[in-house]
Parts: structure tokens; sequence; C-alpha cells
């Protein structure tokens, strides 16, 4: 799999219900989503987004994760020839009952956020022993 | 004005960069536009800056050289999940990349600098002296 030629993904502009009152574009961040024994795994693609401009909120069972880019790096920058658009980034999760909300927990590293979401101790996978 | 910063500079930013979406600057000389990277080029003065939105990759997976005014841009993207995952959504792409461009200016080989943060990669080339646009002094 990793001998393919890698192709770039266009990036697709956020359309929520919910609109955004900042007057700038946000981007859906591609995400991967699997689940461990213990755990949900939530991984998405944030390049540009520093640790501290990412905001990760659980409301009413939903997920909503904010990342935001610096734009002062572009201070003094013309554009001479562009490729991809850039903006802030955005995207939200309807959770499953067995998430405990209590226990998420965040990574970010060289522009992969990584959440780590935590099972409910009674839906975790047990083994029944047989008497 | 209480609403306008500093998200009115990225606004600014966005509209400015879709204006030259349409740019002939590198004429046909990049290969693989639409390859990955996805490369932004910008002037600084008189030195060139090459962004790239490269999210995962790991510094020593990339491989930058230079020759002439060519610039190539090779590495491989990988992604662990790790054992015994099911996987429920997969939209992160992984594959080996490999892309150059050629630079319309001379530039200062000795003097690039390349920085890899959060997932994107900087490339600063200083213009060559010798290539530097000189005024012209009347006499």
């Amino acid at each position: 799999m990793a001998g393919q030629e890698l192709e770039v993904q266009q990036k697709k502009e956020v359309a929520t219900q919910q609109e955004k009152t900042i007057p700038a574009r946000f981007y859906v961040p591609p995400t991967d989503i699997f689940e461990t024994g213990d755990a949900l795994k939530i991984v998405m693609e944030v390049p540009g987004v520093a640790k501290d401009a990412v905001d990760v909120k659980v409301e009413n069972d939903v997920l909503s994760i904010e990342g935001r880019i610096e734009t002062t790096n572009y201070n003094g920058l013309e554009p001479l020839y562009t490729e991809y658009p850039i903006g802030h980034f955005a995207r939200s999760f309807t959770l499953p009952w067995q998430v405990d909300r209590q226990n998420i927990t965040a990574h970010l590293e060289d522009g992969v956020l990584t959440l780590t979401l935590n099972k409910r101790s009674e839906s975790k996978p047990r083994r029944i022993a047989i008497h | 004005m209480l609403y306008s910063d500093p998200f009115e500079t990225l606004l600014q930013l966005q509209q400015m960069l879709d204006s030259f979406r349409s740019s002939s600057w590198l004429g046909t000389t990049t290969s693989g536009a639409g390859g990955f990277p996805p490369l932004n080029v910008f002037s600084k003065g008189d030195d060139i800056v090459i962004v790239a939105e490269a999210p995962g990759l790991k510094k020593d997976e990339l491989d930058i050289q230079v020759r002439g005014r060519t610039i190539q841009i090779a590495g491989a993207k990988t992604v662990a999940y790790g054992d015994q995952v099911s996987l429920h959504r997969r939209e992160r792409t992984i594959g080996r990349f490999s892309r150059s461009l050629t630079l319309p200016v001379e530039i200062d080989a000795d003097k690039i600098k390349a920085d890899y943060r959060d997932g994107m990669l900087a490339i600063f080339l200083p213009r060559a002296e010798h290539d530097k646009p000189r005024s012209i002094k009347i006499a």
C-alpha cells in the first residue's frame, strides 16, 4: 500500500447547519476513525494548527473539534502560485452512548490530532468465564 | 474594528490565494501539479518561500534536493493503526510522493533553509545575489 503514488485530496469546505460567525472559510480535516478494545480513536489531519489553537468540546452528545491556523506566518508574503486554499479546520461527530464523555484525551503531533474516546466500562469487551 | 481582527486578515489571505489559483508563474515547470504535497509559493521581498501541507510525516522521511533552479521534494506518508482495530472510517491517504518544481529565478543553494512544524513544510529559498533586480541610476 505504501508503494502507491500519493495524490492530493481536495480540501472540502465546511458546510454545517451551524454557521460560523468568523468571516473566514473553514475546511473539513481528513479523518480516520477506528476502534480498539477499550477506546474509539479519531485521527484527523490539521496541518498548520498548533497545540494551543485546538478546541475540543462535547455538548449534547456532539463532539466538535475546531483547529485554527496561525495567519501571522503569512505576513509579508505575496502569493506567486497556489495549489491549495488555507483556512481553519472544523468538524463534529455525534457520539455513541458507549463513549465515556468524561474520559476523552487529545494529542497533537506534526499536524495530526488524535482523540482517544475511552469507552464506558460496561461497553468494554469482557470475557465470560464458564463455570 | 471589533470584529474585523485578526480574522479579517485570514479572509483577505484566502481571497488573495483564490485569485492566484490560475497563476501561470511556474508555467509548465512543476511536475505533477495535483501531486502530494500541495504547494503554495510566495515571494518575500526578493526571496521565494514554498509552503506545503504535509501532516504526519517524520523529518527523516523527507528528502529535499536542489539542483540549479529545481527543487525536489520526496518521501512517503504512512499511517499506523496498531493491531486489532476495526476501522470505521478511512479518509487519510498514504503512499510515496515525489515532485519537483523549477523556479524562474536563480537561487542561492547554500542558503536554503527548510522547516517542518505542525505538519507544514516551509522551504526558504534566497534569491541569488547576482540575479536580484538592480535599479539603474540615471547619470
